[in-house]
């Protein structure tokens, strides 16, 4: 394991040494160059150290200070008379039911009340990931030092109790997904559990096999499919709903797996683009590609 | 004044020193561990602004349909939302590190300004 | 419902679904399919201006099936609409006079997720413009923000846009923070989220003596994290690194439509939450007032430093925002008007200049020192004239948006009168006298004769951004010369967003 730490410490320092070698030994232009900038001075402030304990001790002290001064005259904890228990709160838990078919409530509100917020939300994650791509995934003719190289190979604790505990653990994310509107859990949370079983699945397996299972185009069909069906579903919705339209999606009988309208399936899209996203997300800082 | 907010004013003081870290620290690790703290803070902060005392979670439980009966959903939910969006901010700035500690091997930020300013020179 | 009151739901929608699919796309398509829906956008949008100006008033727009104060809720004025056909269509003619840029500068496998950058970019500037709700300007302030970080960074070989990027995360994350924490005090104090009902709310909160603490936290986190992120000086220690170093594309989306989003966002909480009384009675509208005027001068002194051109349109932008912040700060409708009116005529301005400013570099062998530009104007005449009407524009010369700006901004101070009439008047005249400094010698530099003419010949501007410049020169006129159609939009639209 040292080794290998040791190698790739010193294959990026030749990699620099190179790159500096360039930049000294590239041949001066021979035609007639433009006047190079003035020289300009190196100008950084480096705080120094006590003051800068001070400062922060200082600072730190006032955001607090001032927060809790603030906090201190706000309403007091768990007062049933609050202004947060108002009319909006209180239909919300009296009419969700009927109005979403979602038993649970919390799920009724961010995939139908306010399932806006929640769009944009799931495309935070889409432009985190695109992010990272851009920063991360390798292009071609680069080379990175792979973190791969530190995984154990064929570990045999690890594969056998990966095989034992990665299909409970992606069970149990599709269970937690599939009932979100009907007890605690749903897209995100199941999405991450799943992420979570895919990422042991890749370390006990190897990421040469899961590689295949789950390329790089695989993520881009599975999380583009997802995330368009739920925007144009949610387009949908959102503009019979607003036009006053007859709508193909009923509540349905509440307690049912396939009932609260689209939520289920609002669901299953989220948790698909989470479970990605998460994967994605350590495969790409693993080793630059999925 | 009430001084009953005991939750909230460990939310709040998590929420600062998080805050103090992402702000002073020159570390980008650290400024990202800051920033992850004050996150949890203001979502901590949130939670307990959401429980009403002596009430249910907002799950119905054989048909009862009372407000009375449970706590705020809007909290809960905004909760959910932010923390999404606190991971994916933390990814993208935990990448942006990743690619400036392979350039510079160094993870202190004023000390990557002072290597760019030179390079350009 | 008229169909055509589901314009500001399609300009978010659009792109939203459209983003997902460009990841899929071959960079080429990706680009193409990325302009594409802008026009769409863009066509919709002023097609929304034309039906609110004929059928008079704004209308709200329940995203589901329940509006104000239950479910989430678009909202759309005259001014909203000018402000989203204005975002739409520079957001256009932006990636149109990049595209070669970008073409150069990022390696193929990153370009479709450029395009889905942009689009989301597009998304959530329009969510920002139309939404009636805090929690959905806080999700979609996010994206914004996670975006341009990815517009910033995406250019490669270059370690100088890592660490702008790193500046900018830090920043902005800081600046999301706070105004996370704003909205929760709020909400917590209110209960709402939609700002039709937190109207009401605040006005009841304001009487209450024992509540005045916690009001002035939030107008105060409120006011500080969108100034961060809107570049106010002293809060604007990310902008030079970023905006010099990001693809000509991502600095124009940057410095002329990101900055604005947040302005426009702070505007909406300003004139529609927290009604300009209530902030004149935890004194914040002072503050703004003279942040601004710190941030006029200092961003043209730093300005004025500045020995690369890039960097110094970069300060300049601190400097326009410190108009807009005094703007807000003055009081009285003109000064708000004034303040938007400049937005519309920085955003054509700053856009041109970014694009004017790379295709100069480009003609001088790629230096983007000032010294070096000297003759640059002679060598790529299309990008010299409008680098020149831009900074002329900036000074605030006749025939150009930058003029009406400031003849705005004067009318304003004088309204306003007071203690504030005589220090407003006397910053923009220190602060035009700046402005000639670097502006007027930026000019002359590019159009005096090169000390050493260059040997090789001076690449052609590419017609795409031929094309993109004509048009935001164009543009720019059109704000000189027929500035009164606009004034009445943006006076109509301020007239009914209250």
């Amino acid at each position: 394991m040292k080794g290998a730490n040791n190698r790739w410490l010193e294959q990026g320092d030749d990699a620099l040494d190179r790159l500096i070698a360039e930049r000294i030994d590239s041949p001066v232009p021979e035609t007639p160059a433009p006047r190079p900038p003035r020289k300009r001075r190196v100008r950084t402030v480096h705080i120094p150290h006590a003051l800068y304990l001070a400062l922060a001790l200082l600072l730190c002290l006032g955001i607090i200070g001032a927060l809790m001064q603030t906090t201190a005259r706000l309403p007091s904890f768990g007062n049933p008379d609050n202004p947060t228990n108002n009319e909006v709160s209180r239909r919300y838990l009296e009419q969700g039911l009927e109005e979403t078919g979602a038993v649970n409530l919390v799920a009724g509100m961010i995939l139908d009340y306010r399932a806006f917020d929640t769009l944009g939300e799931s495309n935070v994650l889409f432009v985190a990931i695109c992010a990272v791509i851009i920063l991360l995934r390798l292009q071609q003719g680069e080379a990175r030092p792979d973190d791969t190289a530190w995984e154990p190979r064929h570990d045999l604790i690890l594969r056998t109790v990966g095989r034992l505990v990665v299909p409970l653990v992606l069970v149990f994310g599709i269970y937690v997904i599939l009932n979100g509107h009907l007890s605690p859990g749903g897209g995100f949370s199941g999405g991450a559990v799943i992420g979570a079983g895919l990422i042991l699945c890749r370390l006990a397996e190897g990421g040469e096999r899961m590689g295949k299972v789950l390329s790089f185009r695989t993520f881009r069909a599975l999380s583009t499919g997802a995330l368009s069906f739920y925007a144009l579903s949610k387009a949908y919705s959102f503009f019979t709903g607003a036009n006053r339209l007859p709508s193909v999606i009923t509540p349905g009988v509440p307690g049912r797996i396939f009932s609260a309208g689209l939520i289920p399936y609002l669901n299953i899209a989220v948790g698909l683009v989470v479970a990605c996203t998460m994967y994605a997300l350590f495969t790409l800082f693993r080793k630059g590609d999925l | 004044m009430s001084l009953s907010n005991y939750e909230e004013l460990a939310a709040i003081a998590l929420f600062g020193i998080g805050l103090t870290l992402l702000i002073l620290d020159r570390n980008l690790i650290k400024k990202i561990i800051g920033f992850s703290m004050s996150d949890a803070g203001i979502y901590l902060y949130l939670a307990a602004r959401g429980y009403v005392e002596g009430r249910r979670p907002p799950i119905v439980e054989n048909g009862v349909t009372d407000a009375a009966a449970y706590i705020n959903p809007i909290p809960t939910g905004l909760v959910l939302t932010g923390i999404v969006v606190s991971v994916a901010s933390s990814a993208v700035f935990l990448a942006l590190a990743v690619r400036l500690y392979e350039r510079y091997r160094t993870l202190n930020l004023d000390e990557i300004t002072d290597r760019v300013r030179k390079e350009e020179e | 419902m008229p169909l055509w009151q589901s314009i500001p739901f399609a300009s978010v929608m659009l792109p939203l679904a459209g983003a997902a699919v460009t990841a899929a796309l071959p960079p080429r398509a990706s680009r193409r399919w990325a302009g594409a829906l802008m026009a769409v956008v863009w066509g919709l949008s002023v097609g929304l201006i034309v039906c609110l100006l004929t059928g008079g008033g704004s209308f709200t727009y329940p995203m589901g099936h329940l509006g104000a104060p239950w479910g989430n809720e678009l909202r759309a004025g005259p001014l909203e609409a000018l402000l989203a056909s204005l975002f739409s269509g520079v957001m256009l003619l932006s990636l149109l006079g990049g595209a070669d840029k970008l073409r150069e500068d990022l390696t193929p496998g990153r370009q479709p997720f450029y395009s889905v950058l942009l689009l989301l970019t597009l998304a959530a500037l329009m969510a920002q413009v139309y939404t009636n709700d805090l929690f959905t300007a806080y999700v979609f302030v996010e994206i914004i923000t996670l975006c341009g970080c990815g517009l910033i960074a995406a250019r490669s070989g270059t370690g100088k846009s890592l660490s702008a990027a790193a500046r900018y995360m830090v920043m902005n994350l800081i600046a999301s923070a706070l105004f996370l924490l704003g909205v929760i005090l709020l909400y917590d104090l209110t209960g709402h989220l939609l700002m039709d009902p937190l109207r009401g709310a605040v006005q009841v909160l304001a009487a209450d003596p024992a509540r005045e603490l916690p009001l002035t936290m939030v107008v105060a986190l409120l006011c500080v994290s969108l100034a961060i992120k809107g570049a106010l000086w002293p809060f604007h220690t990310w902008v030079p690194d970023a905006y010099s170093t990001a693809t000509p594309t991502g600095a124009a989306v940057l410095s002329s439509l990101v900055c604005k989003a947040y302005l426009i966002l702070l505007l909406k909480v300003l004139t529609r939450v927290i009604t300009p009384e209530v902030l004149a009675a935890v004194q914040a509208d002072q503050v703004l007032f003279l942040l601004g005027i710190a941030g006029m001068l200092m961003g043209s002194l730093h300005a004025i430093h500045q020995r690369e051109l890039r960097r110094m349109i970069a300060w300049s932008s601190v400097a326009q925002v410190g108009y807009i912040f005094m703007g807000f700060g003055l009081r009285g409708g003109l000064g708000m008007g004034a303040s938007v009116f400049h937005m519309v005529s920085h955003a054509v301005c700053k856009s041109m200049l970014f694009l004017a400013a790379d295709a100069l570099i480009r003609a001088s062998e790629g230096h983007e020192a000032l010294r070096n530009l000297r003759g640059a104007g002679h060598r790529a005449p299309l990008a010299g004239v409008c680098l020149s009407a831009g900074l002329l524009s900036l000074v605030g010369i006749p025939l150009l948006g930058g003029f009406v700006s400031k003849l705005n901004f004067v009318q304003a101070a004088i309204a306003a009168g007071g203690i504030r009439e005589p220090i407003a008047l006397a910053a923009l005249a220190v602060s035009t006298l700046l402005h000639i400094f670097y502006c007027v010698r930026a000019v002359l530099l590019i159009w005096s004769q090169p000390e050493q003419p260059l040997t090789a010949p001076a690449p052609r501007i590419p017609w795409r951004a031929g094309l993109a410049l004509g048009a935001l020169l164009v543009l720019n006129l059109a704000l000189g010369c027929l500035a009164p159609p606009v004034w009445t939009v943006i006076q109509s639209g301020l007239a009914v967003i209250g």
